[in-house]
């Protein structure tokens, strides 16, 4: 599992190992001052990233910073 | 109430049959009290009585735990009682083991009140404090007496289902379990004082210890993302337009599995979010913005993942307790589990 | 900086017709309270109605609480920055309707508004059951955007509770308190020997309906400042309306804040305190960041020996306490942090969303998720359906004869953050 997640902090609080910080706690996964484009280009960036860390061997709780 | 019923539950030790070489001893019911149950009876007075005593040996309790159980449990309910009790199990880390298990299991099934006994450090103590009332006893037999002197007036209480004071006053390992009540002084005042303690290097007690959280190992990686089964699941209450199942906005006592076989994307019309914790609008206007469904289904199309599953769980996080929130996934990974999912993106706002 | 509040003692509301205090009664011109209310174009009807303690009335949705105050002498007005100009405020001398206050209510605005009863179990939950209220009930014109839904009723409270301040101007308080805070190194020279104190308070700033304005500046674009007591006595914060119910800070709560009253109480007996820091909740994780690191900093700078810290809301504000919890107690200050808990229906979970072994001194506003029963009231104001969807509410919760079964996170104020009650919890 990878936890994709604005507020990292508490990810490693209750134990996620593979976490993605992302934009922000109502948007995690957009941007609403970007277009519309614009904002699926920055989500797949980011699902990208959760996949590469799902294929990433982790010995431990691990933040994916950029 | 009459004099109390109670059935006491021993190891092959305290029945005096034998040490580890007797650890596989089957469960065996005598009438009557046998070992430790004496001092029990003494204390108990005209209060109460063990009526029976089942006797196991821990090997066999351990090894054999959904057999045991029900075997024990058959043995508890013929004789009728008020009260079950098991041990002390002192720092016999097998023995704490099965009175918390079997005492956990008797409760369940019958509906009656427990109690047992253990050292705070016996495993048994961590695994069953929060479902069973556990005294905190001393790490050996050498303790018997001062472990019965707590226990037996637990007991009594129990038993007449009085109310249970406080973990420091009753004698039992606190369970972790928050109740509210009025203090005398206003939190302002408690603060203030605290801090001055503080300051002081005086003593002061906290309101609410730090918990530990849980730990798990990390899993493998997956080895070829290409071929994966990726299954959606958020805590940011996305769910399908008119929340068709009530998930509430804080404190969920559900989930919600939705099926987005054929969707490609999360509109305004169709998705927006049940969460009461977060401004709305900018997941009611775009639910991709929390979880990220237009996506995954273009990495799928691609080829970049194997498949993206047919359905998401979701629920609030908001004010949902670690507890609950285990018991869903407990529930939901096991579907996943079941149909073939590789690994999970779960999205958190 | 030196405050006088003159508490005027409020008994009892009734209409009449002129606004006006006498024989510790608040009369209300209800015809002048209307017109001045539907002045904002977003409300389409307003009314009003009264409340008393131990009458039989249930208000939902509660979207604030004020207490009517007015500015007697000293620069600027009461609400600074909002209904009157951006003056300093926290100087000269306040009067305040002490046991009367305005509550707001009308279609819900979201999920996040609460309960309050004037008599029965949930009256034992609110402080402001104790209150003699007058409510306005205001219904926004059709297709009203969310956020200016809650600007109108937000500006609505605070019209009234100045319109019912001014009234006491020229009254004769009951009783007049004092309060004082020095510059900085005065107050170290007045003091010497008694250990620095400040207090942080951390104000809800994660959007719609979870806002607070600082002399009418949106709080999550504010870096954390210093801010004198006395100032918050004068209006100089005010809630956006709601959070979940049980621990939003109302705007009754910011002018009343209890920490800093009981603060007060022990300056220049056990401690020295030196002033208020103020810093935000935000949304974004680098904020966080940037307004603890700042907030611990300033607690440095000020030299303060400890800090009590208030919360507002719950969830991903627990990191925001932990983190200004942790860095300031690495800076060698002393922490006692005060929040409340989400432990579950059933107390077994797990209170906060986050945890340091260093947030060794907690002080606890109760757990929030206790489900409790509430017997249905012979009055409502307001609309009682929206209990089912409120944040602590759930399916069934407004029951066939009234009552209602739902969680103290319902109840406007019930586990307050600033230690406004004495309802706590302890494990069991």
């Amino acid at each position: 599992m990878v936890h994709m997640c604005t507020v990292t902090p508490i990810s490693l609080t209750v134990g996620a190992n593979r976490i993605i910080p992302t934009i922000a706690i109502p948007y995690p996964l957009g941007d609403p001052k970007l277009t519309k484009e614009e904002e699926k280009v920055l989500r797949r960036k980011l699902v990208e990233k959760a996949l590469k860390a799902l294929e990433t061997e982790v010995d431990g709780q691990t933040v994916f910073e950029d | 109430m009459g004099k109390v019923r109670i059935v006491h539950y021993i190891n092959q030790f305290f029945a005096g049959i034998g040490g580890e070489e007797k650890a596989d001893y089957k469960p065996e019911v005598r009438e009557g009290v046998v070992g430790p149950g004496m001092e029990f009876n003494k204390k108990f007075g005209d209060d109460a009585e063990i009526v029976a005593t089942i006797i196991c040996g821990d090997s066999y309790f351990n090894e054999n735990l959904d057999e045991a159980k029900a075997e024990v449990i058959e043995m508890v309910k013929k004789y009728n009682p008020d009260l079950f009790i098991a041990g002390p199990a002192f720092n016999a880390g097998r023995y704490g083991v099965a009175c918390g298990a079997i005492a956990e299991a008797v409760e369940e099934e019958l509906k009656i009140p427990v109690l047992s006994g253990m050292y705070i450090e016996n495993p048994g103590a961590d695994m069953f404090k929060s479902s069973v009332y556990i005294v905190s006893t001393k790490n050996s037999a050498a303790g018997m007496r001062h472990a019965v002197k707590t226990m037996a007036p637990l007991a009594l209480k129990l038993a007449k289902g009085e109310a249970i004071g406080a973990p420091d006053a009753e004698g039992y390992i606190p369970r972790g379990i928050r109740k509210n009540y009025f203090a005398e002084k206003r939190g302002a005042q408690r603060a203030v004082e605290m801090l001055i303690k503080k300051l002081k290097g005086e003593t002061y007690i906290t309101e609410y210890p730090m918990p530990d959280f849980d730990r798990v190992e990390p899993n493998p990686a997956v080895k070829d993302i290409t071929k994966a089964k990726i299954a959606l699941v958020t805590s940011g209450g996305v769910v399908p337009k008119g929340n068709p199942d009530h998930i509430e906005a804080s404190s969920a006592s559900k989930y919600g599995k939705y099926s987005i076989a054929g969707v490609d994307d999360l509109t305004e019309e169709t998705y927006e979010t049940a969460h009461g914790g977060y401004d709305p609008i900018y997941c009611n206007q775009d639910s991709d913005r929390v979880l990220p469904v237009d996506v995954l289904r273009d990495l799928e199309k691609e080829g970049k993942i194997g498949k993206l599953h047919d359905f998401f769980y979701t629920t609030t996080g908001n004010g949902t307790g670690v507890k609950i929130s285990k018991s869903f996934a407990e529930t939901f990974s096991k579907e996943l589990v079941a149909d073939g999912v590789d690994a999970v993106v779960l999205t958190s706002t | 900086m030196h405050l006088e509040l003159g508490n005027i003692f409020i008994n009892d509301v009734q209409f009449g017709s002129q606004t006006k205090v006498e024989n510790k009664t608040l009369y209300v011109n209800k015809e002048e309270l209307i017109t001045l209310i539907s002045e904002d174009e977003h409300l389409k009807s307003v009314d009003v109605e009264l409340a008393k303690p131990g009458e039989s009335i249930r208000i939902t949705p509660v979207k604030d609480v004020i207490e009517p105050r007015v500015k007697v002498a000293g620069s600027g007005g009461i609400f600074p920055g909002v209904l009157t100009k951006v003056d300093t405020v926290g100087a000269g001398r306040t009067h305040v309707l002490k046991g009367a206050a305005v509550v707001t209510t009308g279609k819900v605005v979201g999920f996040q508004e609460g309960i309050i009863d004037m008599t029965g179990t949930g009256a034992e939950y609110t402080p402001f059951s104790k209150l003699n209220n007058v409510v306005l009930i205001c219904q926004p014109v059709d297709d009203i955007k969310p956020h200016d839904h809650e600007r109108a009723l937000r500006m609505a409270g605070l019209k009234a509770a100045e319109y019912f301040g001014k009234a006491g101007k020229d009254i004769e308080p009951d009783e007049v308190l004092s309060f004082e805070t020095l510059p900085l190194l005065k107050s170290i020279e007045k003091y010497p020997k008694l250990p620095k104190v400040a207090y942080v308070q951390m104000l809800q700033s994660q959007g719609l309906l979870h806002d607070t304005y600082v002399y009418g500046v949106d709080a999550k674009q504010t870096l954390p400042t210093l801010i004198k007591p006395t100032e918050l006595m004068d209006g100089a914060i005010i809630s956006g309306n709601c959070v979940s119910a049980c621990d939003k800070n109302t705007t009754y709560h910011h002018l009343n804040n209890p920490i800093v009253q009981d603060l007060f109480k022990q300056h220049g007996k056990e401690i020295n305190f030196v002033g208020v820091i103020i810093t935000n909740e935000n949304v974004f994780l680098a904020d966080k960041q940037r307004s603890s690191n700042w907030t611990a900093d300033l607690a440095e700078y000020l030299g303060v020996e400890g800090v009590v810290v208030s919360q507002e809301g719950f969830g991903n504000p627990d990191t925001d306490l932990i983190m200004n919890c942790k860095k300031i107690e690495e800076k060698g200050i002393k922490t006692v942090i005060v929040t409340d808990e989400y432990a579950g229906r059933n107390g077994a979970s797990q209170s906060l969303a986050d945890a340091d072994p260093k947030a060794d001194a907690v002080v606890t506003g109760g757990n929030a998720n206790e489900v409790i029963k509430l017997p249905p009231m012979e009055k409502i104001i307001g609309d009682l359906s929206i209990v089912n969807t409120i944040a602590g509410g759930f399916d069934g919760s407004v029951q066939k004869d009234g009552s209602l079964v739902v969680e103290l996170q319902t109840i406007t104020g019930a586990t307050n953050e600033l230690g406004f009650n004495k309802l706590t919890a302890k494990g069991f």
